[in-house]
């Protein structure tokens, strides 16, 4: 167990974070997500008001459909990620659970007229993996045409559940939020299907990673504009045209004009580690900074993302990675490392 | 070859003449979790006691490996460049790390033995 955000959060259970990442990926994997933040905004043109701190399309979200966007700075940087649910007569969010009082504080100060609930009673699971699919339509038939990014409620283990279509591993899955009071029975329900094992902290990262996934703090901060992360894939069209939120006019520019940086993918050759705080070079000069990197289990070799100059961002072009004061070579590869298995339906 | 003897680093060595075998220990490998790269120090290599010599990466994170007697590198175990993963199913065997010939046996007398060490990890 580790301390993460004020939370205990188990690394790994008995079978060990490559175990459980193979599971996951070739099963079906059960996460306690409980330390994210839920958040409910109602309030009329609450969707309007979400936009001046979001870059996404939020007045465009059809109901029970969700985005992936983040809230920004003035300056053009990320505040944190988030998930935003139109549940049609509020929105819901999740946010980082690092971030969630900085978020609130936020939320406060910019969307007056809302009523603002953090949601304290809410636990959070994900269950991921191509046998999720097999396991939720046991529970409810419908489950199984859920686009990505869609929303729905059942009841599991008779509790009422909110069950999106959606996760942090890159494999098709279910996030499912309810009161704590089910919770355990939810999560222990779940785990009574035979083809969910429960899955640690270190296969949730090495997922992600593997699935080319940000995660706030490391692949994103305030100082890193979306354009550079390259998430402009999360803003709308008429969002680019109009702006109106917070640190458009970065964003703009990195639109228009390249940004000074980039988010790119790294394999390092061999089986050597290049892991967050690496530098990045190109004949003897720091280029960029490894901001994740580890073991990929389903890719089988060292994976890695960092942000390197623009000119050398660029797929194979081939960089040194200084590990332990000795330049390793290594090369950008495309992102993400292991190919997306979303259900779109 | 002598019984094995433990660091408090969690290393352990086998004395055989005056060669050294080094791995980490048993409740280190399950510590570390999945081993998946193994930096070894290069053959040759002069390593003095306590020295971080080596690197062991698992999925959780990166650790040094200390040298727990001084001496020369006079071989490395190539097999945990393929399969690191020696370290976790044989971690006092197959996953051993580096052979030191060694330049000062007394540096021996402050290592554990088999006993002393598992009441020195129970804490």
């Amino acid at each position: 167990m580790v301390g993460f955000a004020g939370y205990d959060m188990p690394v790994q259970y008995p079978m060990g974070v490559l175990e459980e990442h193979k599971h996951c990926r070739n099963a079906a994997g059960l996460f306690d997500v409980s330390h994210m933040g839920q958040v409910r905004l109602e309030g009329s043109n609450a969707a309007v008001a979400l936009e001046k701190i979001v870059p996404a399309d939020v007045q465009g979200l059809e109901k029970d459909r969700m985005r992936y966007t983040m809230f920004t700075s003035d300056s053009g940087g990320v505040l944190d990620d988030l998930i935003v649910l139109n549940r049609g007569d509020h929105l819901f969010l999740v946010v980082n659970a690092a971030c969630k009082h900085e978020d609130l504080a936020l939320m406060k100060e910019h969307l007056r007229g809302l009523k603002i609930s953090y949601l304290e009673n809410r636990a959070l699971l994900a269950l991921q993996g191509p046998k999720a699919v097999t396991v939720m339509s046991r529970i409810a038939p419908n489950a199984a045409e859920m686009p990505f990014m869609s929303a729905t409620e059942f009841e599991i283990a008779g509790f009422n559940c909110l069950v999106t279509r959606s996760g942090y591993t890159g494999e098709d899955g279910f996030e499912i939020g309810l009161e704590n009071n089910g919770a355990e029975a939810v999560a222990r329900f779940l785990l009574d299907q035979e083809e969910v094992a429960p899955i640690g902290l270190g296969a949730r990262d090495s997922l992600r990673l593997e699935a080319g996934l940000c995660l706030y703090g490391h692949d994103l901060d305030q100082n890193t504009s979306p354009i550079e992360a390259g998430l402009a894939w999360t803003i709308g069209n008429r969002r680019r045209k109009d702006g109106g939120f917070q640190g458009y006019d970065r964003i703009n520019r990195e639109l228009t004009h390249k940004p000074s940086r980039r988010r790119v993918g790294i394999r390092p050759d061999g089986r050597v580690i290049a892991r967050e705080g690496v530098e990045i070079q190109v004949d003897g000069h720091t280029i960029g900074t490894v901001t994740s990197g580890g073991f990929g289990p389903s890719s089988e070799c060292p994976i890695a993302m960092g942000y390197v100059a623009s000119e050398f961002a660029t797929v194979g072009r081939k960089v040194e990675l200084l590990v332990r004061g000795q330049a390793r070579p290594g090369e950008i590869v495309k992102l993400p490392f292991h190919p997306h298995r979303y259900f779109k339906g | 070859m002598t019984d094995i003897l433990f660091s408090e680093e969690h290393e352990w060595v086998r004395v055989d003449g005056d060669v050294a075998t080094c791995g980490i220990s048993e409740y280190a490998q399950v510590q570390l979790g999945d081993v998946v790269f193994v930096d070894l120090p290069t053959l040759g290599a002069e390593v003095n006691k306590d020295d971080d010599c080596a690197v062991v990466e698992s999925v959780k994170a990166a650790s040094d490996v200390y040298a727990p007697v001084s001496g020369e590198v006079i071989e490395i175990n190539e097999a945990l460049e393929t399969d690191p993963g020696l370290v976790n199913s044989d971690a006092q065997g197959d996953g051993w790390f580096f052979k030191v010939k060694i330049s000062d046996a007394s540096e021996l007398e402050g290592l554990m033995d088999e006993a002393a060490y598992a009441k020195f990890c129970k804490g």
